[in-house]
């Protein structure tokens, strides 16, 4: 007989490996983005099985709240046809088939509750106020300080690749510029030219 | 609660700072410049490279500092390999400025990437940690991908970073994937720890060699070995040859670097399984590397098969280590392990130079053909050209041959003469391939007679690093007992 939140494990598990297959097996990407959505909540409630509720609620936001939601908009803006993509899946099934299969029995014979058992690591003891939001903080900002900061350099050459590979000046597009436009002088709109008329008007025409 | 906390000491790591700095300054500064006046951006990322070195050889000394929580590590052998890694960078850009100029990619971004990927690639060097290991490793690859795809309008380009990308994240993930049974089985991510934890046999073998097998895999793909190796020849083809120069050159120190960290100071006592592994890509990557450059045209695909075969080399050393339970060997092995990596960065810089020497405005001299008679057009850039291709090829009395026969020293002690001999057997398969440019260059007529338009200053460094491939050859056992020296300090 198992407790609740043995129960609750099983429960979670089932439906992210469900969501999981079907972000890779969904024929519509909308489809997919919104099973990874589902596989991401519920690893946040595996979290929050774990007593870690700081990453559960980070998870949530940070990757449903903003990377998905934008990934939704890419998904949906792009027009992917999803057929061209799809094809020759089923003639290279049967060698990932066999290859996927080997690697799950292999990692399952050595990974399996002998080794990460709950027996051979024990949780620890945490005291009930423990706070592990605090705790990830503080690690955060001494002992973890030089990665801390290495993952925003990281963030930095992302943001500079990003401009670097998007932003250019392509030829031969028109386009308005607005900064033009609003500084444009009435002189440059038009020019008043005096000049003679090309003929003299015949009589009776010119009233 | 954070009363135990001491602050780091910086000093080590006063390198990796700077250049951060500077590559930020340069960033700002670079926002209000011109393109005519790129060569201040040039000028400051010289600057940068120069200030590295002269810090890291001021704060080199023979003692291993540890700092940031145990994370960062500051020996012998990483001051080394950093001294050699500003250098490759600062002789990659001032071969790279008229190529990028001619093509209008000479931005400066280009400098920051570099500058980027070198730090990456410093903080590859001195990790201590795994997960600096790893964001190092990150912070090298993402600049390296944006590098390839800097060329926005090439096709080929474009296709090359997609591959790069996509293959480089999983290698990215295998090596995560190991790197977390490896915490599973040893429950640290120290380096140091990881080792202790090995000592003193607490850890679970089984996971850990489950571990090992993805760490392995994710080391091989960063160096460019079978059968890792199918992004190197279409990598190197599609990117601009400036970007080939780079990836071909100081990367290829950070993955060596990592391999050290990991499988030497780390799991150095799973050597007897790691070996294993290492030895059957060393095989297949001497063999494959040189039989597939047989049949290029292309010089830069020839290049990077002829790069698989070297890394196959490099392998060679790493596997000869720990024979049994001896490990009288393992210095020298890893010394001439060493020794060719920086032997192999100073041939591949002088290789790509002249690629690049020869390309111009609206012409990519990447053909074999494009290097016909080019002892009529220029005879002491042929004769560079010459010397590398010897070096390369393992001639005598050049740096590639007494990094080739120092390996080959280290298999042999280790009892694996089977080995040397098929690895000797392949170099002369590979002879041919190097040879065939010498002919080409001596002895065929000039296909292209346009004259050679490179800067002065690019002169004067591929001159520089001609004869130093020449010179290095002379006292091999100089540099060989540095890095003998280096490594001993730092184990």
């Amino acid at each position: 007989m198992m407790d609740l939140k043995t129960a609750l494990f099983y429960v979670f598990s089932a439906i992210t490996v469900y969501a999981a297959l079907r972000v890779i097996t969904a024929r519509n990407p909308v489809h997919a983005v919104l099973h990874l959505v589902l596989a991401f909540f519920t690893t946040g409630a595996l979290w929050i099985l774990l007593q870690a509720e700081f990453l559960a609620i980070a998870l949530v936001m940070v990757y449903v709240g903003a990377v998905m939601v934008l990934f939704l908009f890419v998904v949906m803006m792009l027009d992917i046809n999803i057929e061209r993509l799809r094809k020759g899946f089923w003639n290279h099934l049967w060698l990932g088939g066999i290859i996927g299969a080997l690697m799950v029995g292999e990692m399952i014979a050595v990974l399996s509750t002998k080794y990460f058992g709950l027996d051979s690591m024990p949780a620890q003891a945490v005291a009930a106020d423990h706070s592990n939001t605090k705790e990830l903080g503080r690690l955060l900002f001494t002992d973890y300080v030089y990665p801390f900061e290495l993952a925003s350099v990281v963030l930095l050459v992302a943001i500079i690749a990003a401009v670097v590979l998007t932003m250019r000046r392509r030829q031969g597009v028109r386009y308005l510029d607005p900064a033009r436009q609003i500084a444009v002088n009435h002189r440059d709109r038009i020019r008043v030219v005096a000049m003679k008329p090309e003929r003299d008007l015949p009589a009776g025409e010119g009233k | 609660m954070l009363n135990n906390f001491v602050m780091p000491d910086l000093y080590p790591a006063a390198p990796e700072i700077f250049l951060l700095c500077m590559a930020c300054l340069i960033l700002l500064v670079d926002l209000f410049l011109g393109d005519y006046q790129r060569w201040v951006t040039a000028m400051m990322a010289q600057i940068a490279l120069v200030g590295c070195a002269a810090i890291t050889w001021v704060t080199a000394d023979t003692q291993v500092v540890l700092t940031f929580s145990n994370m960062f590590v500051d020996d012998l052998f990483a001051d080394f390999l950093k001294l050699v890694v500003y250098v490759t960078v600062s002789v990659v850009l001032i071969y790279s400025r008229g190529y990028l100029q001619a093509r209008n990619l000479d931005k400066g971004e280009f400098y920051l990437l570099v500058l980027f990927a070198t730090l990456g690639m410093m903080v590859m060097i001195s990790a201590a940690h795994l997960l600096t290991l790893y964001l190092g490793l990150e912070l090298m690859s993402l600049c390296l991908y944006a590098l390839v795809a800097i060329d926005r309008d090439s096709a080929r380009a474009t296709e090359a970073a997609m591959k790069y990308f996509v293959l480089g994240a999983l290698a990215s993930g295998l090596l995560l994937y190991g790197m977390s049974m490896v915490y599973g089985a040893t429950g640290s991510l120290e380096i140091g720890g990881i080792a202790q934890a090995l000592h003193q046999g607490a850890a679970n073998k089984t996971v850990l060699v489950f571990g090992l097998v993805f760490l392995v895999a994710g080391v091989a793909f960063k160096l460019g070995v079978v059968p890792f190796h199918m992004w190197v020849p279409d990598v190197y083809h599609g990117a601009p040859t400036a970007v080939t120069l780079f990836i071909s050159t100081a990367p290829k120190l950070a993955a060596f670097a990592m391999a050290m960290r990991l499988l030497v100071y780390g799991l150095f006592e799973l050597a007897e399984q790691w070996q294993i592994m290492v030895m059957i890509m060393a095989v297949l990557s001497i063999a494959i590397g040189n039989l597939a450059a047989i049949a290029q045209t292309n010089i830069k695909r020839m290049l990077a098969y002829s790069g698989i075969s070297h890394m196959g080399f490099l392998l060679l050393a790493l596997m000869s280590g720990v024979v049994g339970q001896d490990r009288h060997f393992a210095l020298n092995a890893y010394s001439s392990a060493l020794y060719y990596a920086v032997a192999y960065v100073l041939m591949s810089l002088a290789s790509f130079g002249t690629v690049l020497l020869l390309s111009r405005a609206g012409y990519e001299a990447e053909n074999l053909e494009d290097f016909k008679g080019l002892n009529r057009r220029s005879p002491w850039f042929a004769a560079v050209m010459l010397t590398v291709m010897f070096s390369m090829a393992g001639i005598p009395f050049f740096v590639g041959f007494f990094a080739k026969f120092s390996v080959l020293l280290a298999a042999v002690d280790a009892g694996y003469v089977g080995i040397a001999v098929f690895a000797v057997l392949f170099s002369l398969v590979g002879a041919f391939y190097y040879l065939r440019v010498v002919k080409l260059m001596y002895f065929d007529p000039p296909a292209d007679t346009a004259p050679i338009q490179a800067t002065t200053d690019m002169r004067i460094v591929l001159s520089v690093n001609g004869i130093a491939v020449a010179l290095f050859g002379l006292f091999p056992q100089a540099i060989m007992a540095f890095c003998t020296y280096a490594l001993l300090r730092s184990l």
